[in-house]
């Protein structure tokens, strides 16, 4: 396959996935929208007011940035997880498997699929807290590099999740029991500051920790965490991820008899 | 000739211990239109799933115009188009995108692309359908959209997994017409039904799968020409005697009511005699058809020795 053909076959997952998570925005787009809304308001307005500061900042301006990653990391993967499983339970993965679209295409297509849903909504709820707070980013590419990164490792993460999917149960169970408490566990609403230093060591364990903290240094210039120790874990994730993903592929799990 | 697609000792066996295909080897030519018939498990499409890489072979080799499925992915994709047994494409997208996003799978840009799907949606008469959701259309209506996404990439190989299925006559005898014109341009086709009057009346050449083994493969023609009897089954406008007797050798003859009866017509003996000695007995003949299908005859017979 030439070039250029990879490259409209890429083009074409990736409207496809667009196409998708468009034409159902109720579901997709708009619910994390009204969550986090809502986070802000009870959250960060209500209970906010009598906290009062937190790791320097107003608690809004605080949690503004854990929020927008808390959106990115559930979109990205729920997008992936939900339209590679569909495309299986519907046996529609069958028309790319026939094709001669490389393994890698498939996957960076699907992977791009979810971050354009995961960038959408986190674009959506950034302005959505641009009404409750004032948003200035200290460091915009780093703030861009850290988003962009996360939104690909969690793509990739619901790509593994969907391939081993049997039931429509099986891709809700790792979000729900997984990927919540880590993301609630990851620094959203608190500074690791606040933690015994146990707990503190427990959450250097939480890899979800470090990119909630890096996008909050990139948008307040605060960070619980080593920032280039951040980047080093997202791109060790990546590529033990994108790895294991193309070895699936490649071996045909749960998608060839 | 050139070879269409060449399976070499194919085995598979799957995970649950199952033992689908025990060794086929079997060779298609191209420009044939090829049946490929057998009982429900007995391998069909297990062999159209290794073909198009939906299923992993346990060992064995399958070339598609003489290059290997396994070293040359690319090549031997491009050359191939499936029409699979049961419906697989997305129930929510439109008909249109189903065989656009198809074409970009291939890599055709969009304008080509757009002029592939208008050229197959209206031979399979689907196009005013195009703005409609798939899950909208009829089962048959699913079936042609799947032959013409299987088509916008013009593959050379065209494989059909019962694709007239389910299908109500009129139907599937238009997309006969379909298959055969596309078959006389030059496409390959092989073809899976359990409608043995499909295969004999389009398919060139046959295999006959059952248990994993190949027990027959050979030209439609001489497979027919191996049949020695045929049952007709004969109406009459007048009463039939209790005491019917033809008197013919390789004739034998069975009274199923006061009206029709069974004729069996064994070697080379002409059914015209047939009717002379009826017409000479007073019994007039109205209409007559073939008690089973020949070919269907043949399968059960082949099925039966195996």
């Amino acid at each position: 396959m030439f070039a250029n053909h990879k490259l409209i076959a890429f083009e074409t997952i990736v409207i496809k996935e667009v196409r998708r998570f468009s034409r159902i925005w109720l579901q997709t787009l708009v619910p994390p929208v009204i969550m986090i809304t809502l986070y802000f308001v009870i959250f960060g307005n209500m209970v906010g007011r009598r906290i009062g500061e937190m790791g320097g900042f107003q608690y809004m301006e605080f949690i503004v940035p854990g929020l927008i990653m808390m959106s990115v990391i559930q979109n990205s993967y729920s997008n992936v997880v939900s339209s590679f499983f569909s495309h299986k339970f519907q046996r529609s993965i069958e028309e790319l498997l026939v094709s001669p679209v490389p393994n890698y295409v498939i996957l960076t297509g699907f992977i791009a699929g979810g971050m354009a849903r995961g960038l959408a909504v986190g674009a959506i709820v950034t302005v959505t807290a641009m009404f409750f707070t004032d948003l200035s980013i200290q460091y915009p590419l780093l703030t861009i590099a850290v988003i962009l990164l996360t939104s690909i490792v969690f793509s990739l993460a619901g790509f593994i999740n969907a391939v081993f999917a049997n039931s429509f149960d099986d891709i809700s169970i790792i979000p729900t029991f997984v990927l919540t408490p880590l993301i609630y566990l990851g620094g959203v609403f608190y500074s690791s500051q606040l933690l015994p230093p146990f707990w503190r060591i427990v959450s250097g364990l939480n890899p979800i920790f470090y990119m909630v903290n890096t996008f909050r240094y990139g948008i307040l210039g605060s960070s619980d965490v080593n920032i280039y120790w951040a980047f080093l874990i997202l791109g060790v994730f990546i590529v033990v991820l994108y790895s294991s993903c193309i070895w699936l592929l490649r071996r045909g799990t749960g998608i060839r008899s | 000739m050139t070879i269409a697609i060449s399976l070499k000792d194919l085995r598979k066996v799957y995970a649950n211990g199952t033992e689908a295909l025990k060794g086929i080897s079997l060779d298609v030519e191209q420009g044939d239109f090829f049946a490929l018939l057998g009982p429900n498990g007995a391998g069909k499409t297990t062999i159209i799933g290794i073909i198009s890489t939906l299923v992993n072979k346990t060992a064995g080799n399958v070339e598609v115009f003489d290059k290997r499925v396994d070293t040359h992915i690319y090549e031997t994709k491009l050359d191939l188009g499936v029409v699979p047994q049961e419906i697989n494409f997305s129930q929510f997208e439109k008909v249109q995108d189903i065989v656009m996003t198809q074409a970009g799978y291939y890599g055709l840009p969009r304008k080509l692309a757009s002029q592939r799907c208008e050229k197959y949606l209206r031979k399979l008469g689907l196009w005013e359908k195009r703005s409609e959701r798939s899950r909208s259309l009829s089962g048959g209506m699913k079936r042609r959209l799947m032959i013409a996404r299987a088509l916008v990439h013009e593959p050379r190989l065209l494989i059909l997994d019962e694709p007239t299925a389910g299908v109500d006559i009129e139907l599937r005898r238009s997309m006969w017409e379909f298959l055969t014109e596309m078959n006389n341009k030059g496409t390959t086709i092989i073809l899976t039904t359990h409608y043995l009057e499909e295969a004999e009346q389009l398919c060139r050449n046959i295999a006959i799968i059952d248990d994993g083994e190949i027990i027959e493969n050979t030209s439609m023609k001489s497979l027919l020409a191996d049949l020695d009897s045929q049952v007709f089954i004969l109406d009459s406008a007048t009463e039939i005697p209790a005491q019917l007797n033809l008197d013919l050798p390789n004739i034998s003859l069975y009274r199923i009511d006061g009206h029709s009866f069974e004729v069996t017509v064994t070697g080379d003996q002409s059914i015209n005699e047939v009717f002379s000695r009826l017409d000479q007995q007073g019994v007039k003949v109205n209409s007559m058809r073939n008690k089973t299908n020949r070919l269907e005859q043949l399968f059960l017979a082949r099925l039966r020795d195996n």
